[in-house]
């Protein structure tokens, strides 16, 4: 076996592994900051700081029973979290989280693959990552399941469409869909917020939709709906589910921070005269200081804003967003044209 | 090796295809179509045609066939539902079913059994189709552009409510 496959699989286990302790202490931090948002001290009981609660949870999830309702679907309904969680998990695959290291005599870059396709790959799971909530939820064989998952699927097409407008204006931007290509082109502070503020705006509000996180919560909805379309899953089924959320959410926040933020990119990155390892390393950091951040800002608004009501969020969908979108790409069209033309 | 994979594909293809027309339950018939979305791509994957590939994951798997789902469940058909056709449509069908496997057994044993395998090509790369879609076949693309809209412009026309309709469900 070569060296560099070896380091790819390295990689990859690295990944998998990163990705899934940070959607576990997520669910930590999720307490954390809704407590200090309601002035209450939340998690403490377990461990120092209440550090040691995901593992807790994940615990009594384990051994919780795993009750499958009789007039459900059997097989779809075990299939639906297992969908959920593949998907979530495989869009891992193509960020970059670093730059190029060089080590045991081989040169590669802190990446799974570099696609063709780069930003395409990731729409495309998060198209298929609805069936894991629609196939549940209408396997579950309940009234509130259905409606969840129908409107899971209704809100995740219709903000399906001014995801790929708003991520389409940076493509164009840059000219590549690599998201390498698309970092790279950020280097030296020239992050793609100030030059696309609006599609920036637009993708997370998207990105909110897709992960179906308040204030775009209505596939759950405890209100309305009890659990949405989960309400009859127990065990560690509900626990993929709602660990794919937690996934989808640290990979959006990766994804934010990759195409508008400059992924590993920091200022001065040149300018402080280390090597080329050390800026990597440090890139590294960054990177995931910035998707920390992000996974903050979902948190934050969670416990900021009330739910919209189903309407609402269809009129913001397509009457506000999809236009705006579309407004956008002409914009950034007829601004390339210009300035080739010049 | 490409073409084990091939044959794989291809036979799980066939497989899930009939499955999607034998299965009574019209969700599990969806869920088999939309496994015969993937494995089609599975075929565009091996002949490194990477846009084709993602674009029928995106648009036919990821979205048409979540409509089709989304109407189905609330339809929420079953077998008490289900509309029962009488023999003679039956029959109709199997005859015209019938004659078209004739049809094509015919024109698979005549037609020329030697494969030929096309060489793996860099034409299916995003770059590539996208110069070769602007500049070889612009007007191709161009018309067919022209040919969704007039769809789109159609289906809004249709799902517009007329104009005594909007006063008739308020009252």
């Amino acid at each position: 076996m070569s060296t560099l496959l070896i380091i790819k699989i390295v990689i990859i286990l690295v990944v998998f592994g990163i990705t899934l302790l940070i959607a576990m202490y997520s669910t930590y931090l999720e307490r954390k900051v809704a407590a200090v948002m309601q002035d209450r001290i939340g998690p403490d009981r377990a461990g120092p700081w209440g550090l040691l609660q995901p593992l807790a949870d994940a615990g009594k999830m384990f051994f919780k029973e795993d009750f499958i309702p009789k007039q459900s679907e059997k097989w779809l309904f075990i299939f639906g979290p297992g969908i959920a969680m593949f998907t979530a998990c495989m869009t891992g695959a193509i960020i970059p989280w670093g730059g190029t290291v060089t080590m045991f005599g081989e040169t590669f870059n802190l990446q799974i693959a570099d696609i063709d396709i780069g930003i395409l790959y990731i729409m495309g799971f998060v198209s298929i990552g609805v069936y894991g909530i629609m196939i549940g939820g209408w396997a579950s064989n309940n009234k509130y399941s259905l409606y969840g998952a129908v409107r899971a699927s209704s809100q995740m097409i219709s903000y399906e469409l001014a995801m790929g407008l708003a991520i389409l204006a940076v493509v164009m931007t840059t000219g590549s869909l690599s998201l390498k290509d698309i970092v790279e082109a950020q280097k030296g502070g020239q992050w793609n917020v100030f030059y696309q503020p609006l599609a920036f705006l637009l993708f997370i509000v998207c990105a909110f939709a897709e992960c179906n996180r308040a204030p775009f919560d209505m596939a759950e909805c405890e209100t309305e709906l009890i659990g949405g379309y989960h309400t009859e899953y127990s065990s560690m089924k509900l626990g993929f589910f709602l660990f794919a959320e937690y996934i989808n959410m640290f990979i959006s926040s990766a994804v934010i921070s990759v195409l508008f933020f400059g992924g590993y990119n920091f200022p001065f990155m040149y300018d402080l005269g280390l090597s080329a390892n050390a800026i990597t390393f440090i890139g590294v950091g960054v990177f995931f200081a910035k998707i920390i951040f992000f996974i903050f800002f979902f948190m934050w608004v969670r416990w900021t804003l009330p739910r919209f009501r189903y309407d609402q969020l269809m009129h913001l969908g397509w009457k506000s967003l999809i236009p705006l979108a579309i407004l956008n790409l002409m914009i950034t069209g007829g601004w390339q044209i210009f300035k080739d033309s010049f | 090796m490409l073409s084990y994979i091939f044959y794989i594909l291809s036979g799980l293809t066939i497989l899930t295809a009939i499955m999607m027309i034998a299965a009574r339950n019209p969700v599990h018939s969806v869920l088999y179509l939309i496994i015969t979305f993937f494995l089609i791509s599975g075929q565009y994957l091996l002949m490194n045609a990477q846009f084709l590939f993602v674009v029928n994951i995106i648009v036919y798997a990821g979205a048409i066939m979540v409509l089709f789902l989304f109407v189905l469940m609330l339809l929420n058909l079953n077998k008490e539902t289900e509309p029962q056709k009488s023999m003679k449509t039956k029959l109709a069908g199997v005859i015209s079913g019938g004659l078209l496997l004739v049809n094509l057994l015919g024109a698979l044993v005549k037609s020329n059994s030697s494969t030929e395998s096309l060489p793996i090509t860099d034409v299916g790369l995003v770059k590539n189709l996208g110069m070769v879609l602007f500049t070889d076949f612009v007007v191709p693309f161009e018309i067919s552009s022209i040919l969704f809209l007039a769809a789109m412009v159609g289906a809004v026309l249709v799902g517009k409510r007329h104009k005594g309709e909007m006063e008739a469900i308020s009252e």
